[in-house]
Parts: C-alpha cells; structure tokens; sequence
C-alpha cells in the first residue's frame, strides 16, 4: 500500500509499505477514505517528540471503510464507513471504565502517562497511522464508530481529533453563562474550542494568534473578538484591561509546545530542547485568568517538563484541568451538534491533497502558506 | 464509600479499617469533584486489576517502560528499535518516565536514526530526495520570495564557512 514514511524532522514522504494485517483478535483492517495532517502532527514533523522513529507512518485522523475483522469483533462487518477517534482504548481497563478513552492502560507499552494513539511515535504506542491507504485499527469493537448516512464524511474525519479536543477544552473549563472565555490560539483546535464556548453559555469569546488570515477566519466562525498579540505591548496587561481588571474568568491553552512569543521559552523548548516546548501560551493563560478561574489545557505538550508560573497558580487560587480528548465519550453529543447545525466542523478545511503529494501538505501547514488551516489527505481512489 | 472500596484487591495488606479512623468521610462530598464531567467515579472500583483483554503476542522487539505492571494487551509494531539509535533507545527504557535521561536518549537516538535513515536509503540504492521530502516544491509555489531569501541565507552561510576554512588553509600553508 501507499503510506507515508517519515524520514526525520522536516522530511516525510509517501512510499509502498506492506499492507497492515490482523495481529489481536479485536483488530480491523480499515480502508482509509480521507485523513488529517493534525497540528499535534506538526510536533512530530518537527522533531519534538521522543522515540518518533524513521520510518513510521503518522496520521490520528482518519476514517475508512472496514475491509476485514478480527474473530472478536461482532458489531463490525466489512463495508462500514467508520470514523476512528484519535485514542486507542480497550473499554475495559481501570480507566476506560471511568470514561478516561484517552487514558487506556492497555494500549501503549512505551509510557503509563499517555494511552495509545494512532500514528504517533512509540512514546503513544508504536502504531502507524491513518495518512495512508490501509490502517490497522486496535480494540476495533470499541473505538470506532459507523458514520451515519446522513453524515458528510468531511464532518466525521474532523469528528475523531479536533472538535472533541475542541469541545473538551470548553468542557473542562466548567464555563458559566455569561463568562468570558480566552482561547489562546487560532488553530483548528483553538477555532472549535471557542466555537464550542458559545454552547456551554460564555458570555464573551476572545481568540488569540499572530496569524491574521486564522484570526479573520475564527472571527467568523466562531464568531469571536480576535486579537493578533504581537500588536500587543503586554499580553497579559491588554487582557486584564479587557475585562475590568479582573482577568478572564476561563483561559484555554490550544496551542501547546510550539507557541510562539518568548524568545526564551523558544531557545530553551523550541531550539535547544530542554524544555518539552515553548509554553508562553500556558504562561499567558495563567497569567491572564482571575483569581479563582479556570485554565483548561489541551495544547500538547512533551513529556519532560515546561517553565511556567505556577506560583501564580497557587496564589491566584485558579483550577487547571488537562486531557487528551475522551472521543468515544463525546461522539454522541457532538453527533447531535453537527445534526442540529451548531458545529459546522468541515468548513475549516482549507486543502484538499492527494495522499501522494504529503510532503506539500505538511510544508504548507506547517509554513501556514496558502492561507491554510486545516488540510485533508485523499488517497488513490478512496 | 464503605470500608470495603477501599480495600485494594492488589494489595490486601494494606487495606484500612475505616472504622477505626474517628470522623472518617464525615465530610465527604460527591460534588466536590474537579474531575467531572469527564470522568465517572461510578466506574472506579480503586482496583489495579480488571479482566484483561486478550494479550497480542510480541512479533517484533519491544521497549516496555519500567512503570507498567504488565505488557499492555496491543501495541504498535511499527519500526522496532535497531542500528546504534536501537541500542540507545533499549538504554534510554531502563529509567522511568520520570527520568530526564530517558527521554534525552530517545531525542538523541531519534537524531541518530535519522541519519541511519539515509544511509539505509543509499545502501538500497535509493537517493532521497530531500528537497521534495521537505517541500520545498509547495514553498516555490505559494512563497517565492521566501525560499529565494531562505536560499540565499543558505548559500552565504555556506558560502562564508568555505571562504573561511580556505583562508585559515592558506593562512597555515603560509606558516609552515
């Protein structure tokens, strides 16, 4: 099959790899229909995660057709469209049974911190991914979900990843009618996070980024008030003066260890690596909640360790609260929402690339040329 | 919760009497819980153990962090560890994930691997191409001018690098 290999960091490129075949019993071969380049993606493009090995194929976001299944798998049968939530979870271990989808115990032998994921380095289980024809998909009579008839495809590819980790973050920050909300980032992640605000009552939604095509474009979609921060003097001055003061009653981290704006947390995490990335957004977001608020993080981080000010935490008296997203918890809600029209995931898409040209596709996100936000992979004749 | 949750079944030695602690949970509150609504405390029963799923068996070399009590039932098979950036990742999963040295090995190893990577290439008689694998041809359609400044900043900083290694050669054939 056709699958892409990456080679290091800034260089990938699509090759024939051996078809995935069944290796457990709760195994299912998927067909893949259309994938993302995510922007987590770009952490391992760049080299910043440990144990990404040459070779790998990558890919968290896709969804396909069943082609075959394992002897455990009963609700599944070749020929279902499936979308498969980025997570690889049992549905049985200490932590699926509390919901924690994110958490399993029994998909990822190489950390106890984070359960499997697809495509993304041994340090989230060694799998390979979506960005590829064929996809090898573990606990298949758990993750994945039927896509309903009436679904585009489109919506559901978006349905595994980024609205849930969107909408998770507004979750978590237990938002209040009425509150005001900051989302630092104007990512695909950062874009559903503060459209997804609106659904939890906020009063008011601030995005943050130096990207003036995705601020315009959240503006939108959201909607939400933008602000480019390096118009700003201060970004933590410029938001208490926005909001009496006080500070924001929420702040949401969509950005993770890549945030541009410090020079010192981009030589000490970005180039030098000895922190797990740049965190000036988390730092802001600490720095800009009030006393008592809530910083919700799904930005993603490295495993090490990150400067941030966490005396600030304890003085303000702020709640933070962090996951990798629940998929298969928040499918049916989020189902419900892009039915009833609230989340209108597919409009982000911005680049539609054949599964052969990915190197372009990466560059492009990650150099955020051609206005691009969010580009989906197409292999041959899916 | 009664004195039987916390019980822990992995370690019965250590389970408490609770009846034994004066004013034990009198201020228990289930609304007092910063996890919510993500996690359903309904489905903990405070136990290390569950039914197990059926366990994949290993097919290629696989590195197990020290935390875990068990083999998790699947993994990914994707690139064993092998060649010299193997060897260091096989060091770098002695310590826990809690140590700074393991991850330092596995960036280090995974630099290594890279390397590893194009000789691989070259040794099966294929020579990458590296400007197409970086995406340089999108650059050169969406920023021109970019990858012209990038190329030029390229070739001055190599071009410099020559002209100063040359000039400390002639420098030293003058001397000697």
């Amino acid at each position: 099959m056709r699958a892409m290999n990456y080679r290091g960091p800034y260089r990938v490129r699509v090759d024939q790899k051996p078809d995935p075949r069944i290796e457990h019993p709760r195994d299912a071969i998927v067909k893949v229909t259309r994938s993302c380049i995510c922007g987590s993606d770009l952490h391992l493009y760049h080299g910043m995660v440990p144990d990404t090995r040459v070779g790998q194929t990558f890919g968290h976001e896709f969804c396909g057709i069943v082609e075959e299944v394992g002897p455990e798998v009963q609700n599944l049968k070749a020929g279902d469209h499936v979308l498969v939530p980025f997570n690889i979870a049992c549905g049985q271990c200490h932590f699926c049974k509390q919901g924690l989808f994110g958490n399993c115990h029994e998909s990822n032998p190489s950390a106890t911190a984070v359960g499997g994921i697809f495509g993304y380095s041994h340090t989230a289980g060694g799998f390979d991914g979506g960005q590829a024809e064929y996809a090898r998909v573990p606990y298949a009579d758990f993750g994945p979900t039927i896509i309903p008839d009436w679904m585009d495809p489109d919506d559901a590819v978006l349905l595994t990843d980024v609205v849930p980790t969107g909408y998770q973050a507004a979750e978590m920050a237990g938002i209040q009618k009425g509150d005001t909300v900051v989302v630092f980032g104007a990512g695909p992640v950062g874009m559903l996070a503060a459209r997804s605000a609106w659904l939890f009552g906020a009063g008011r939604v601030i995005v943050l980024d130096h990207i003036d095509y995705r601020l315009e474009f959240v503006k939108k979609f959201a909607p939400a008030e933008v602000y480019n921060f390096k118009e700003l003097d201060d970004v933590v001055v410029f938001m208490k003066k926005t909001t009496d003061g006080l500070g924001a009653d929420v702040c949401i981290d969509a950005v993770g260890a890549e945030a541009t704006g410090s020079m010192l947390q981009t030589i000490l995490g970005k180039r030098l690596k000895l922190e797990a990335g740049s965190a000036i957004a988390l730092h802001w977001a600490i720095n800009s909640v009030k006393k008592g608020g809530v910083v919700s993080i799904v930005g993603v981080y490295g495993p090490t360790g990150n400067m941030v000010p966490i005396g600030n935490v304890v003085n303000k008296g702020l709640t933070i609260r962090a996951n990798q997203a629940s998929v298969k918890r928040l499918l049916p809600r989020l189902i419900e929402h892009v039915r009833a029209g609230n989340i209108d995931p597919k409009a982000i898409i911005t680049h539609r690339v054949p599964l052969d040209d990915i190197a372009d596709a990466y560059h492009i996100f990650s150099d955020k040329l051609d206005n691009c936000i969010k580009p989906l992979l197409l292999p041959a004749g899916a | 919760m009664n004195e039987q949750a916390l019980a822990r079944p992995s370690n019965p030695a250590m389970a408490v009497d609770t009846s034994s602690i004066v004013g034990w949970g009198v201020d228990a509150n289930p609304q007092n819980d910063p996890t919510y609504p993500y996690r359903d405390r309904s489905g903990d029963n405070h136990s290390g153990e569950w039914e197990r799923p059926t366990q994949q068996e290993p097919s290629v070399e696989l590195l197990k962090s020290v935390e875990h009590k068990w083999l998790p039932a699947v993994f990914g098979t994707s690139s064993p560890p092998s060649g010299i950036s193997g060897s260091m990742r096989r060091l770098a999963f002695r310590w826990s994930e809690s140590n700074w040295a393991h991850w330092l090995l596995l960036i280090g190893a995974d630099r290594v691997n890279m390397v590893e990577g194009l000789v691989s290439d070259l040794a099966h008689g294929r020579i990458p191409n590296v400007p197409k694998e970086m995406g340089v041809p999108a650059e050169w359609r969406h920023n021109k001018t970019g990858l012209v400044k990038k190329l030029t900043v390229a070739s001055a900083i190599v071009g410099g690098g020559v002209a100063l290694v040359a000039a400390r050669r002639r420098k030293r054939d003058r001397t000697s």
